[in-house]
C-alpha cells in the first residue's frame, strides 16, 4: 500500500517531461560534440571513453545492484572481440571464417553471455572478497590461455585488421561516424541498466543485495538471480568488447591482461558504483589522464611513462578518501552547500 | 587424521594409493617399457622436484597471505608488491655487500616494518571493510610497481647464490641405468635443495610456534574470536602488527628466494599475487597447512604441465582452483565460515 501512495504523490506528466534539464543540456552536447570537436578527440578520447564506460557500467550494474564485484568484465568484452574476430573478417585468414555482419556480431555476443554465465556461476559460490580473487584467477588465466592457444585465438599476435563492416555505405571506422556508433552503443547500454534497475528483476536483484537470506525466505532463487545478473552484465561487456576491437581494429591477450582487468575496476571505483553514470565519468577520466598526462608530465620535467603513477595515486586518493568516488564527492559537495541554505526560506545563510 | 581416515574411508584409501603410485614412480627404476609411454625419467624427476621447489616458493609467499588474512580478514593485494620489494631489497644488499646470506635479515626487516606502516597507516583505518581494502591495495599496488619500475628499471635481475650453493649436489634417488649397467643417480642445484629445506623449516617453526607458544595461542584465538580476545585484556593490535610484519618479512625474503632461481622483472609482483590467491584459494584461507598443501598441488602442477603440456601448463592450474571451488569453497583444508 506505501508504494501505491507513494505512487500517487509522484510528478505527473509526460516521462520526457519528467527529464531535468541538465540532462538535455548534456543530450544536445553531445549530439553536437562533432561540430567543433576534432577527429582525434571524436575517435580517440570520446570513443574510447564510451567503450570503457560501458565496459565498466557492466561491473558497476553488478557492484551496484547485485554487490558482486567481478574482475571477469573485460574478459568478457575480450571474449566477445575475440569472436567478432574468428566469426567474422580478420588478418589471419587461417582461422577467420568470414561470416556475414548479422551473424557473427549475435554469434559474438552470445557467446561472451555464455562465458560470462559459467563463470558468474562459479563466482556466485562466494561472497564479498573470494568474488574478486576468483574472477581476478579466472581472468588471469584467460588471459594466459589466449596467449598460449594458437589454434583459435592465434596465441601471442592475436588478431590485426579486424573492421566493421560498411553498413549503408558509411566508413565506420571514420572519426564522426565511429563517435555516433559508439555513443548509441552506450545510450543504449546505459538505458537497459537503468530499466533493468527499475524493472521486477533489478529490484530482486537488489533485494538480493541487501539481505540474501530475506530474500530466499520470501522464495526468491537468490543464486539465479545472481548469475542472471551476470548474463546481463556480460552482454553490455560484450557490446563494449566489439566495439574495442573495432576501435583498435586489432585484438591481442594484452586487451584482457591484468593491467587492463584492474584499469576497469578503478574506472567504475573512481566514476562511482551506485549509479549507472559513474563508469562513465571515470572512463572520461582515465582516458584523459592516460592521453594527455604524458604531456603533462613532460612540461613538469618528468617522464611521460609515469602516467601509471598519477592514475594510482588519483585512484588510492579516491578510494582513500571517498569509497563512492568522484559521484560521491559531488553528492557530498551537494549536501553541504544545501546545509548552508536556510531550510525554511532557501537564502544563503 | 585419523578423524579423517575415520570419517571418509573410501577417500583416504585413495589419497593412500596416490601417494604409493607416486612414491613408488620417484624411487624405483623405471624399465624401458614405461620410458617409452610415460619418457624418460629424468625428465618427470626433475619435473617432480622443480615443482616441490616451486611449491616450497609459493608456501613461502602465500602463509604470510594466508596468515593475515586468517587473523585479520585483511585483503592485502599488494601481497606481491612486497614480495618484489623484497627480491630488489635483496638484489641490491647482496650486490652491494657480496653477502647472499647478509640479504634475508635486512630484507626480512625493512619490508616488515613496510608492513607495519602498512597495517598502521591502512588497514587499522578500514577495519571491516573488505572492499576498500581491496580498492586501496590495488591502488597501492600499481603505485609501488610503477615506483619500482621507475628505480629498477624494465630489465630483469637474478641474485647470484653463494659459490657453495651454486652447482649440483647427487641425491640418492635412481634416475636410470646406463647402458653399461651403471646406477644413474638425480643431480639437482644444491641451492633449490637449501631453499626447499628452509622452506620446510619454515613451515615447522611456524606450525609449533602457532600450536606451541603463547604468541601462537592468542592468534589462534584471533583468528577465531577477534572481539572475545580483545575484550579479555589482550592488547590485539599489537599481535596483528606483529603478524602483519612477520608475513610481510615473509613475503620479501622469498623475494630473495624468487630471484634466486628464477629472476625479478616487472610483472612478477602479480604473478606471485595471482599465485598466493590460486593457492590460498585451493588450500582454504587462514589455514597454513592447507597453504602448504594448496602451494604443492600448485606447484607440482605447474611445473608437470609444463614438461608433459606445455601449451596449457597454465591453465591447470585454474582449472585445478575452479574444480576445488566447484566442490569444496572453502578449500581444501579451509573451515566453513
Amino acid at each position: 500500500m506505501a508504494l501505491a501512495e507513494h505512487r500517487k504523490t509522484a510528478p505527473r506528466g509526460l516521462w520526457i517531461e519528467r527529464i531535468p534539464g541538465i540532462w538535455w543540456a548534456l543530450i544536445l552536447f553531445l549530439l553536437t560534440m562533432p561540430a567543433w570537436a576534432n577527429g582525434f578527440f571524436l575517435f580517440q578520447v570520446m570513443g574510447w571513453t564510451f567503450i570503457l564506460g560501458m565496459i565498466a557500467l557492466s561491473l558497476m550494474f553488478l557492484a551496484g545492484y547485485g554487490g558482486m564485484v567481478s574482475l571477469i568484465q573485460m574478459s568478457v568484452a575480450a571474449m566477445a572481440g575475440y569472436m567478432v574476430a574468428i566469426f567474422g573478417v580478420s588478418g589471419v585468414g587461417d582461422i577467420s571464417m568470414g561470416l556475414p555482419w548479422w551473424l557473427n556480431i549475435p554469434i559474438a555476443i552470445i557467446v561472451a553471455a555464455i562465458f560470462g554465465t559459467l563463470v558468474g556461476a562459479l563466482a556466485v559460490r562466494t561472497e564479498g572478497i573470494y568474488t574478486i580473487m576468483i574472477t581476478l584467477a579466472i581472468a588471469a588465466a584467460f588471459f594466459y590461455f589466449t596467449r598460449q592457444n594458437y589454434t583459435v585465438f592465434n596465441g601471442y599476435s592475436g588478431f590485426n585488421l579486424v573492421v566493421p563492416p560498411e553498413l549503408f555505405g558509411v566508413d565506420w571506422r571514420q572519426p564522426m561516424p565511429f563517435y555516433y556508433l559508439t555513443l548509441g552503443c552506450a545510450a543504449l547500454c546505459y538505458a537497459a541498466v537503468i530499466y533493468v534497475s527499475r524493472a521486477p528483476f533489478g529490484l530482486t536483484l537488489q533485494g538480493v543485495r541487501d539481505n540474501p537470506r530475506r530474500m530466499a525466505a520470501l522464495g526468491f532463487n537468490v543464486t539465479a538471480h545472481r548469475i542472471a545478473a551476470y548474463t546481463f552484465a556480460s552482454v553490455i561487456a560484450s557490446v563494449g568488447g566489439i566495439l574495442l576491437v573495432w576501435q583498435n581494429s586489432q585484438i591481442a591477450p594484452g586487451t584482457a591482461g591484468i593491467p587492463a582487468v584492474i584499469d576497469i575496476l578503478v574506472i567504475a571505483v573512481v566514476g562511482g558504483i551506485k549509479r549507472p553514470i559513474g563508469p562513465f565519468i571515470g572512463a572520461l577520466i582515465y582516458v584523459l589522464l592516460r592521453t594527455f598526462s604524458p604531456d603533462v608530465l613532460l612540461a613538469f620535467g618528468l617522464s611521460g611513462e609515469r602516467f601509471k603513477l598519477v592514475i594510482g595515486l588519483g585512484f588510492l586518493a579516491i578510494v582513500f578518501f571517498s569509497p563512492d568516488g568522484v559521484l560521491g564527492l559531488w553528492e557530498r559537495w551537494q549536501t553541504r552547500r544545501s546545509r548552508n541554505h536556510d531550510p525554511l526560506t532557501g537564502d544563503p545563510k | 587424521m585419523q578423524g579423517f581416515t575415520k570419517r571418509n574411508p573410501v577417500w583416504a584409501l585413495l589419497i593412500a594409493l596416490v601417494a604409493a603410485v607416486f612414491l613408488w614412480l620417484v624411487f624405483a627404476p623405471w624399465s624401458s617399457g614405461m620410458e617409452d609411454i610415460l619418457g624418460r625419467k629424468r625428465v618427470f624427476l626433475n619435473a617432480i622436484f622443480g615443482g616441490v621447489t616451486l611449491g616450497a616458493l609459493y608456501f613461502l609467499v602465500a602463509s604470510g597471505f594466508t596468515l593475515i588474512f586468517g587473523l585479520m580478514r585483511n585483503v592485502n593485494l599488494a601481497h606481491g608488491s612486497l614480495y618484489l620489494l623484497g627480491g630488489y631489497i635483496g638484489f641490491e644488499v647482496s650486490e652491494r655487500t657480496g653477502s647472499w646470506f647478509l640479504a634475508f635479515p635486512v630484507v626480512f626487516v625493512v619490508v616488515g616494518i613496510v608492513g607495519i606502516v602498512l597495517q598502521n597507516q591502512v588497514f587499522r583505518r578500514m577495519e571491516g571493510e573488505e572492499l576498500r581494502q581491496t580498492m586501496v591495495t590495488i591502488g597501492l599496488s600499481v603505485v609501488i610497481a610503477d615506483l619500482m619500475l621507475w628505480v629498477w628499471g624494465g630489465q630483469s635481475y637474478t641474485i647470484y647464490s653463494p659459490d657453495w650453493l651454486s652447482g649440483p649436489m647427487t641425491l640418492p634417488i635412481v634416475s636410470g641405468i646406463s647402458d653399461s649397467g651403471e646406477v644413474i643417480y638425480l643431480r639437482y642445484p644444491a641451492v633449490r635443495m637449501a631453499i626447499l629445506f628452509a622452506a620446510i623449516v619454515i613451515g615447522i617453526a611456524m606450525w609449533l610456534v602457532l600450536n606451541r607458544t603463547k604468541l601462537g595461542m592468542l592468534v589462534r584465538a584471533g583468528v577465531d574470536d577477534r572481539e572475545m580476545l580483545a575484550a579479555s585484556g589482550v592488547r590485539i593490535q599489537y599481535v596483528f602488527l606483529a603478524v602483519f610484519a612477520f608475513g610481510a618479512g615473509l613475503a620479501g625474503m622469498a623475494g630473495i628466494v624468487g630471484g634466486t632461481f628464477q629472476s625479478l622483472s616487472p610483472g612478477e609482483d602479480t604473478r606471485f599475487l595471482l599465485a598466493s590467491l590460486v593457492v590460498v584459494i585451493v588450500g582454504g584461507m587462514g589455514s597454513i597447512p592447507g597453504a602448504a598443501i594448496g602451494a604443492l598441488i600448485i606447484g607440482l602442477s605447474e611445473q608437470l604441465g609444463l614438461v608433459y603440456a606445455p601449451t596449457y601448463s597454465v591453465v591447470f592450474t585454474f582449472l585445478i582452483m575452479a574444480v576445488v571451488l566447484a566442490f569444496r569453497p572453502q578449500g581444501l583444508l579451509g573451515e566453513r565460515q
